[in-house]
């Protein structure tokens, strides 16, 4: 009982990171209806960036909040040049192309990151600056609750929240779901759709950008490659969700984040990989649209 | 009949011979090289049926390399093996098994998930193919994660007192599979039933409406690419002697991408050109390795993949043929010189 507890926290702890991350999987699809292959490894930038930050205001040696804050800054700042640059000279010119064109360029462009990320941080692992502590809150029945699940947790749901709030409660967000139904028309009637799409890139690369310092202080090992698993299950959970929602995007990230925890538990660590492949399949070919699935939510 | 395998046949004759000649002046270095120039021909031909012809997006084609690989090892190095003439045929027969079995994963994997389209089919076949390698990792009596070692090579044959080395052997076996891969591909794109194929591809609602089983002529597509890719497996086997579930990660399944994509997608010469291209590009950037002392081969192959892209999305060939686009060519430098000759006419008679 104890272990199955701890088992559901640490399984929430990774949803969330999930989470945070097919909130951007889910963004761009609902605008533009493509896969950004890239937004793993925006992640993974966001990770470096935070790290020679810290490196270069030497934040290991005062942990604290404001540390940390500065970290994120760094990542988000990091990750949201590098969606806009992506999107302005690798995306954009391929606007109008099959959509077969696009998910080639997608995958180029993430190779070309992963690789280049080989190049210039090094293949070897670094390990991200320990700015906070993983303090444990309170203990019950056995079970100590730590700080950094709930943090993931809360930056999670806090993500979701605002995003709700963005794209169904302000102009910005009117116009980007305006561009999703179709792009054309919103152009017609006033809506910049260019920089709609930007604004769009850059909120998820930014989330990204969250959820690589979130997994840095919760994990700390990050290497040029650590966004090619995270970012394909991140992207299950998307489509498990219901793929353009916010909320379907959240929970396909905790239900992601749970199985493959309770599978790493009690049967075993190397079929890991293989859950979130074998949860995808199924869900593609029982319910393609998701749990929460575009008759129930407007796309995004 | 013998009209019909006479092309097949010229075409295996001519490339042997040119490979002998080219033989004598090689080291086993760029011998290997050219192996495997001819295990990405299978590979990226088999890739651009679905890919290019029948327009869905594959990217677990790792996946069927690594099942037929598995298998033709299992049988090479478990059941029976020998030396010489018979060596050949038994690794031809595992090499059909493999096929064999790929065609059936393929047939497995494509019957539920043909069904999607687009983005959803290529992350889906993404996911086969890494559940394969996870299978794999997972099979202790396939070495589960250590791989095999020590797969015997292409056998050398002894007739009388002179005696065919390995290489030469190799590549006859190898090129045989390319030839009969390419022709077959060939005539089944080209011909009747394979429009089909274009019709899925162009539009799949006209296609449906036009009494194409739409779905069938998918799941055909795909297990015949898988069984040779099966083969292609299987070869790439026994030419490194090593494999194990990591030779075939998601990398190889890109590769294989960028090798349809740079030829053309529905351009079999053009996939032929462009397996050569990408197998020989990473040894040719060797030096320029040596220079920078960093290993950007994976940079500039990535960067050409998105440059192609976005400067020529239909790749060198686009959907077009070799005789084609040399028939083209010269009629537009034909063109170009009776323009030309008459303007130099033209100028002349205006001079006199």
């Amino acid at each position: 009982m104890q272990d199955l507890i701890q088992h559901l926290i640490n399984g929430l702890g990774l949803g969330a990171i999930y989470a945070l991350i097919a909130l951007g999987y889910t963004m761009v699809y609902g605008v533009l209806q493509m896969i950004n292959f890239a937004h793993s490894d925006v992640y993974m930038v966001g990770a470096f960036a935070a790290y020679y930050a810290a490196r270069w205001f030497n934040l290991e040696s005062m942990p604290g909040v404001v540390s940390f804050a500065i970290l994120l800054l760094a990542a988000i700042t990091g990750c949201a040049l590098l969606g806009l640059l992506i999107e302005r000279f690798a995306y954009r010119p391929l606007r109008n192309a099959p959509k077969l064109n696009i998910l080639i360029t997608a995958i180029g462009v993430s190779l070309l990151l992963e690789y280049s990320g080989q190049v210039i941080f090094g293949a070897d692992p670094k390990v991200f600056p320990e700015v906070l502590n993983n303090t444990p809150l309170f203990e019950m029945a056995g079970v100590s609750f730590k700080l950094f699940d709930f943090l993931v947790i809360g930056v999670g749901l806090v993500a979701m929240a605002v995003l709700h709030f963005l794209i169904y409660h302000t102009k910005q967000g009117r116009a980007m779901r305006a561009v999703s139904v179709n792009p054309r028309v919103a152009s017609i009637l006033g809506v910049n759709v260019d920089r709609t799409i930007v604004f769009t890139f850059v909120l998820g690369s930014a989330l990204a950008g969250v959820g690589s310092v979130l997994v840095g202080v919760k994990y700390p090992k990050i290497e040029p490659l650590m966004g090619m698993m995270i970012g394909l299950k991140a992207f299950v959970a998307a489509v498990l969700g219901g793929i353009g929602n916010i909320m379907g995007a959240v929970l396909g990230g905790l239900i992601m984040g749970l199985s493959e925890e309770m599978v790493v538990a009690y049967l075993s660590s190397t079929y890991r990989d293989a859950v979130a492949f074998g949860i995808l399949i199924l869900i593609l070919i029982v319910r393609p649209s998701g749990l929460l699935g575009r008759n129930q939510t407007e796309k995004l | 009949m013998r009209s019909k395998i006479r092309a097949p046949l010229l075409a295996l004759l001519i490339v042997n011979v040119l490979v002998m000649l080219l033989g004598f002046f090689t080291d086993a270095y760029v011998q290997l090289n050219i192996l495997f120039i001819v295990v990405n021909v299978l590979m990226a031909l088999s890739l651009n049926l679905v890919n290019g012809f029948t327009g869905q997006f594959s990217l677990g084609h790792a996946g069927f390399m690594a099942v037929g690989a598995y298998t033709a090892v299992f049988f090479v190095t478990k059941i029976y093996f020998a030396p010489g003439l018979l060596g050949l045929f038994l690794i031809g027969i595992y090499s059909i098994a493999g096929g064999l079995l790929a065609a059936l994963a393929g047939y497995l994997v494509g019957l539920p998930s043909l069904r999607l389209r687009g983005d959803y089919l290529a992350i889906v076949t993404l996911g086969f193919g890494e559940i394969i390698r996870v299978v794999l990792l997972n099979m202790e009596f396939l070495g589960g994660p250590r791989g095999i070692a020590g797969i015997p090579p292409i056998p050398s044959i002894q007739i009388g007192s002179f005696e065919i080395s390995s290489f030469y052997v190799a590549f006859f076996y190898a090129s045989s599979w390319a030839v009969v891969c390419f022709f077959s591909l060939w005539r089944l794109c080209y011909s009747q039933y394979g429009l089909s194929f274009l019709g899925v591809r162009e539009d799949e609602i006209a296609a449906e409406a036009m009494g194409v089983p739409t779905t069938k002529v998918k799941v055909r597509a795909f297990v015949l690419s898988s069984f040779f890719a099966g083969v292609a497996g299987s070869l790439m086997a026994h030419f490194t002697s090593y494999i194990s579930p990591a030779s075939f990660s998601f990398l190889l399944s890109v590769n294989a991408v960028i090798m349809v994509v740079l030829g053309g997608m529905g351009s079999l010469t053009g996939s032929i050109l462009a397996a050569a291209i990408i197998t020989v590009l990473p040894e040719a950037l060797r030096p320029l390795q040596e220079i920078t002392g960093v290993d950007l081969r994976m940079v500039i192959y990535a960067l050409a993949l998105v440059l192609i892209m976005i400067i020529r999305p239909t790749g060198l060939f686009g959907d077009r043929e070799w005789p084609e686009i040399w028939r083209s060519w010269k009629t537009t430098r034909n063109l170009k010189k009776q323009t030309a000759a008459q303007k130099q006419s033209q100028s002349a008679r205006s001079s006199s």
